[in-house]
C-alpha cells in the first residue's frame, strides 16, 4: 500500500550529520506533512527524494521497485517532482512554454504552438484557473500564480509524487486557500503529496499524517486526526537545555535603541522594540518571518518605508557606514557570501572597516591588532596572514565577530551567530556574548535555535509573518510557548 | 501588442535620430541614395548582431567576433588566390565561422570558465591565427562577385533598393528570428538564458544547445567576415579590431540583456542601423570622430537605462 518508502536514509555534509537513519513512507491519495525545526533535515531529505542529493546510506523504493535518482531529471521521469520554495521557472518564457518546457508539443523541429496553448489552457482550467492566459510571460505574474504554473508543470509530466517545500512562505491568505484547493485536487487524482511547512496550523488543515524530524533523526509519524498542535510542538522541540550557557547577572542600563513601528519594503511589517544597555534581546521566528530584514533595516542596509529608529543620541534613519561610526555593527547570517571575504586573510577581514590610519594600510598595526583577537577569542589558525576560507566554520565566525569587537561597537546585531558551527565554538561565542553584556554592550540576537535563545538572552521577542511580538522575560517562557508563537 | 513594444520602440528611436540628421543635413541625408549607403554599411555589424543575439539570449557573450571577422577575410583571400571559385571562398568563410564557434562553445561548456574569459582568450588566438596565415600582411585577392555583395547599386539596378548583401541579411534575420520563436530549439535557447537551472531540471540538454548556439553565432559572424571581405576586397588580419563591441552594442540597443533571456533579432539589426546612422550623420556634418564616439556611447547608455526602467516598472506592478 505504500507508494514511496525511504529506509534508513543517512546523509552528512562534512562533520555535520544532516540525516541519521530516517525512514518514512508515503501513499497515493494522501498528504504527508514533514515537520521539524530549521536544520532538522527536512530539506535534505526532500532533496534526496528529488535526486538533487544522494544519500550516504539507506535506500528508496518507489512502487516497490528500487529508486535511486542520479539527478533531478531522472526523478522527474520517475514521476517525482519537487516544487521549490524559490520557483524554478524561466521568467522570460510564457506560461504555456514553461508548463511544457522540455516536453513541448512539436511537429519535427517546429513547435505546435496552438496545441501547446490549448493543452496548457485546459490543464489550467482543470486546476481552477480558466482565466490565466497561457501567453503571458511568467515574470509578469505574482509569485502565487507562478506557483500554479509550477504545479501545472509537474502535472504535465504525470508526476505521482509531488513535494511542496515551504510553499506558503511567500503567499497571502487567499493564495494559501487556493493552494490547498490544488493540493486536495492532487490528492483526489491519486497523487502522493508530501508537504513541508513550519506552519503547524496549515499542517493540521491539509495533511493526513505528519512525520516529525529533529536534529536529523526521525521522532515519529502521527495521524493528524489523532493529534493536536501541542503534541506536534512537543515532538519537534523535545530536548533539554544543556549546560552550555554561562549567565552572569546583567545590569540593564538606559535605553540604547528605540524602534517605533518599523516597516520595510516587504519585511518587517511592524516592529516595536526598546533595548537597554547591557541587555541581550533575542528574536525568535521562522526562516522568512522577517528577522534578518529587521536587523538589516536597523543598521541601514535595507530601506525603511515607515517607522522611527532612535539609537543612542541619533534619531532617524542612517546609512550603514554612519551606523558603524555611531557604534552599531551587523553580523550576517550568511558568513560565506556576506560576512567574510573568504579569499582574504584573517587580518584583512578583521580590520576591514579600519585597516590603518589616514587612508594608509599599516600591516604591522593590522597584524598586532589581529593577534590580540586571535588570543582573546581563541581563534585556531596559523596566524593573521592565513586565508579565512581555510578556517573551520566556528573559527570563521569568531573572525567575523572579532570585526565588531575591534570596532568596539555598543550595539551588536547578531544574525544566527552559531549557525553551522561546532559545539565548542558555540559555547565560546556564548561566553563572549555574556562578557559583552556585563561590560554594558547591547545585543540583538536572532536565532532559530530556541534553547540557545532561552539560554543566552535576557528577553525574547517572536517575529511572525513580519510582525514582532512583545518581548518577554526569558525566565517566564519556554521552547513550547515560543514555538507556538512562531508558527502562529 | 506588448510583445512588439520593444521593436517598435527601437524603430521609433531610429526614426527620431534619422529625422534629427535630416534636419541638420537636409542636403544629403533624406535621400534614397543615403538610405542605400546606410544599408550597405550596416551589413557587417548586422550579420554579427544576428549571431550575437542568439549568444546573448542564451546568456553568453562572444568577444572573439572581431578577430573571427579578420580571420575570415584572410581565409577567403587565400582561397581565391589559389584560384578556387568564389563559391569555395564562401564555403571556406562559413566553415571557418562554424569551426571557431564550435571551439568557443566546446571550451565554454567544458571548461565552465565563463563565456567572457573563454572568448577573451580566443579573441587573441583567432587574431593570431589570422596574422600567421597572412604572414602579418594584407593578402591581395582577385576581384570576384563577392565584392559586389556590398557594392553601391548602379542606376540601372535601383529597382533592387538595396545591394544583395543587405537583402541576404534581412532574409537570414527572418529565418533566424523564426527559428528562435517557433521551434523547440529556439525556445530552449531562451529557456537556458532565462534560467539555466530550471532548463536543466526540465530535461533540456543545456550543454548541447549552448554549443549549438555558439556554432550558429560563429556562422553568422563568419558571414559578417564575408561581407567585410566584400567591402575590403583584400584579406586583412588587422581588420575589425573592436568590432565585437559594436556588435554587442547593437544587441544591447535592441533590448538584449547581458544576463540572458532577452533579445530580438530585428531589434538588434535596428540597433546596428542606429549606430551606423549616427556615424554617417556625424561624417556628413563634418563632426569630429570623438564627437561621434561620445554620441554613440550616450545612445548605449540611454538604451540600457530605458531597459532598466522598463524592468523595474514591470517588477513593481
Amino acid at each position: 500500500m505504500w507508494f514511496l518508502r525511504a529506509e534508513e536514509i543517512s546523509k552528512s555534509f562534512g562533520a555535520t550529520q544532516a540525516l541519521l537513519g530516517v525512514s518514512f513512507e508515503a501513499k497515493k491519495g494522501e498528504v504527508l506533512a514533514v515537520v521539524g525545526e530549521n536544520g532538522s533535515g527536512k530539506s535534505t531529505l526532500m532533496r534526496i527524494l528529488a535526486g538533487e542529493e544522494r544519500p550516504d546510506s539507506g535506500r528508496l523504493l518507489l512502487d516497490d521497485a528500487p529508486y535511486s535518482p542520479r539527478d533531478p531529471l531522472k526523478a522527474r521521469n520517475h514521476g517525482v517532482a519537487l516544487i521549490h520554495q524559490e520557483l524554478a521557472l524561466c521568467p522570460h518564457l510564457t506560461v504555456a512554454e514553461n508548463v511544457e518546457l522540455g516536453g513541448e508539443s512539436h511537429r519535427g523541429p517546429v513547435l505546435s504552438v496552438a496545441q501547446m496553448r490549448s493543452k496548457a489552457k485546459s490543464l489550467l482550467a482543470e486546476m481552477g484557473h480558466p482565466d490565466l492566459s497561457p501567453d503571458i510571460e511568467v515574470r509578469r505574474l505574482p509569485p502565487a500564480v507562478q506557483q500554479v504554473v509550477e504545479i501545472a508543470k509537474a502535472l504535465t509530466r504525470n508526476a505521482s509524487v509531488i513535494i511542496f517545500d515551504e510553499p506558503t512562505s511567500s503567499l497571502g491568505k487567499d493564495d494559501v486557500a487556493n493552494l490547498f484547493r490544488q493540493i486536495r485536487n492532487l490528492r483526489e487524482r491519486g497523487a502522493a503529496v508530501i508537504y513541508i511547512s513550519h506552519f503547524l496550523d496549515e499542517v493540521m488543515e491539509i495533511a493526513d499524517r505528519a512525520t516529525v524530524l529533529r536534529d536529523g533523526s526521525l521522532v515519529g509519524t502521527v495521524d493528524i486526526a489523532k493529534t493536536d498542535i501541542q503534541e506536534l510542538i512537543r515532538l519537534m522541540v523535545g530536548r533539554e537545555v544543556s549546560e552550555l550557557y554561562p549567565r552572569s547577572g546583567h545590569q540593564p542600563g538606559e535605553v540604547l535603541l528605540d524602534v517605533e513601528h518599523l516597516a520595510g519594503r516587504k519585511l518587517p511589517r511592524d516592529a516595536v522594540l526598546q533595548l537597554r544597555r547591557g541587555e541581550v534581546l533575542g528574536v525568535a521566528g521562522l526562516n522568512g518571518s522577517g528577522r534578518t530584514e529587521f536587523l538589516r533595516a536597523i543598521c541601514g542596509l535595507d530601506r525603511i518605508v515607515s517607522g522611527e529608529i532612535t539609537f543612542a543620541k541619533w534619531a532617524g534613519r542612517a546609512e550603514v557606514h554612519d551606523r558603524w561610526r555611531q557604534g552599531m555593527g551587523f553580523l550576517s547570517e550568511d558568513r560565506k557570501q556576506e560576512g567574510l571575504a573568504l579569499k582574504l586573510s584573517l587580518a584583512e577581514n578583521l580590520m576591514m572597516p579600519r585597516p590603518g590610519r589616514k587612508g594608509l594600510v599599516r600591516p604591522s598595526f593590522q597584524n598586532a591588532r589581529t593577534k590580540t583577537w586571535i588570543e582573546r577569542l581563541g581563534i585556531k589558525c596559523k596566524g593573521p596572514d592565513q586565508t579565512v576560507g581555510h578556517l573551520s566554520g566556528g573559527n570563521q565566525q569568531k573572525v567575523a565577530l572579532g570585526r565588531l569587537l575591534e570596532q568596539d561597537v555598543d550595539l551588536l546585531l547578531l544574525d544566527e551567530p552559531t549557525r553551522g558551527i561546532d559545539l565548542g565554538s558555540k559555547s565560546e561565542i556564548y561566553k563572549v556574548i555574556d562578557e559583552l553584556a556585563v561590560r554594558g554592550k547591547s545585543m540583538l540576537l536572532v536565532s532559530s535555535y530556541l534553547p540557545e535563545l532561552l539560554g543566552v538572552c535576557d528577553r525574547i521577542a517572536v517575529m511572525s509573518r513580519g510582525v514582532l511580538g512583545p518581548p518577554v522575560d526569558a525566565s517566564l517562557t519556554n521552547a513550547e510557548l515560543l514555538m507556538e508563537a512562531c508558527v502562529k | 501588442m506588448k510583445k512588439y513594444l520593444n521593436i517598435i520602440g527601437v524603430i521609433a528611436a531610429w526614426l527620431v535620430i534619422y529625422g534629427i540628421f535630416c534636419v541638420l543635413v537636409p542636403r544629403s541625408f533624406p535621400t534614397w541614395q543615403n538610405l542605400e549607403t546606410l544599408m550597405r554599411q550596416v551589413v557587417i555589424v548586422g550579420f554579427g548582431s544576428i549571431g550575437m543575439t542568439y549568444i546573448m539570449i542564451a546568456g553568453g557573450i562572444d568577444l572573439s567576433a572581431g578577430s573571427l571577422v579578420a580571420l575570415v577575410t584572410v581565409v577567403i583571400a587565400l582561397v581565391l588566390n589559389k584560384g578556387f571559385s568564389p563559391w569555395v571562398g564562401v564555403g571556406a568563410a562559413l566553415l571557418t565561422g562554424i569551426c571557431c564557434g564550435l571551439i568557443n562553445g566546446v571550451l565554454i561548456t567544458r571548461l565552465k570558465a565563463g563565456a567572457f574569459i573563454v572568448t577573451l582568450a580566443t579573441m587573441g588566438a583567432y587574431r593570431g591565427l589570422a596574422k600567421g596565415l597572412s604572414k602579418e600582411n594584407t593578402v591581395n585577392a582577385p576581384l570576384t562577385w563577392i565584392s559586389n555583395l556590398t557594392d553601391a547599386l548602379r542606376p540601372s539596378e535601383h529597382w533592387r533598393l538595396m545591394p544583395n548583401g543587405a537583402w541576404l541579411m534581412v532574409f537570414c534575420a527572418t529565418i533566424a528570428a523564426w527559428v528562435l520563436r517557433y521551434t523547440v530549439f529556439g525556445r530552449h535557447v531562451v529557456a537556458i538564458g532565462s534560467n539555466a537551472q530550471a532548463a536543466r531540471l526540465s530535461g533540456i540538454r543545456v550543454i548541447r544547445i549552448t554549443t549549438l548556439v555558439y556554432i550558429i553565432g560563429g556562422l553568422f559572424i563568419g558571414i559578417a567576415g564575408l561581407m567585410d571581405f566584400s567591402r575590403l576586397t583584400i584579406g586583412d588580419p588587422t581588420a575589425a579590431v573592436g568590432l565585437e563591441l559594436d556588435i554587442i552594442a547593437a544587441v544591447v540597443i535592441g533590448g538584449g540583456s547581458l544576463t540572458g533571456g532577452e533579445g530580438n533579432i530585428f531589434a538588434s539589426l535596428v540597433g546596428a542601423l542606429i549606430m551606423e546612422t549616427i556615424r554617417a550623420g556625424g561624417t556628413q556634418m563634418d563632426l569630429k570622430d570623438w564627437v561621434q564616439n561620445i554620441v554613440t556611447g550616450l545612445i548605449i547608455l540611454i538604451a540600457v537605462a530605458f531597459d532598466r526602467w522598463r524592468i523595474a516598472r514591470a517588477a513593481n506592478r
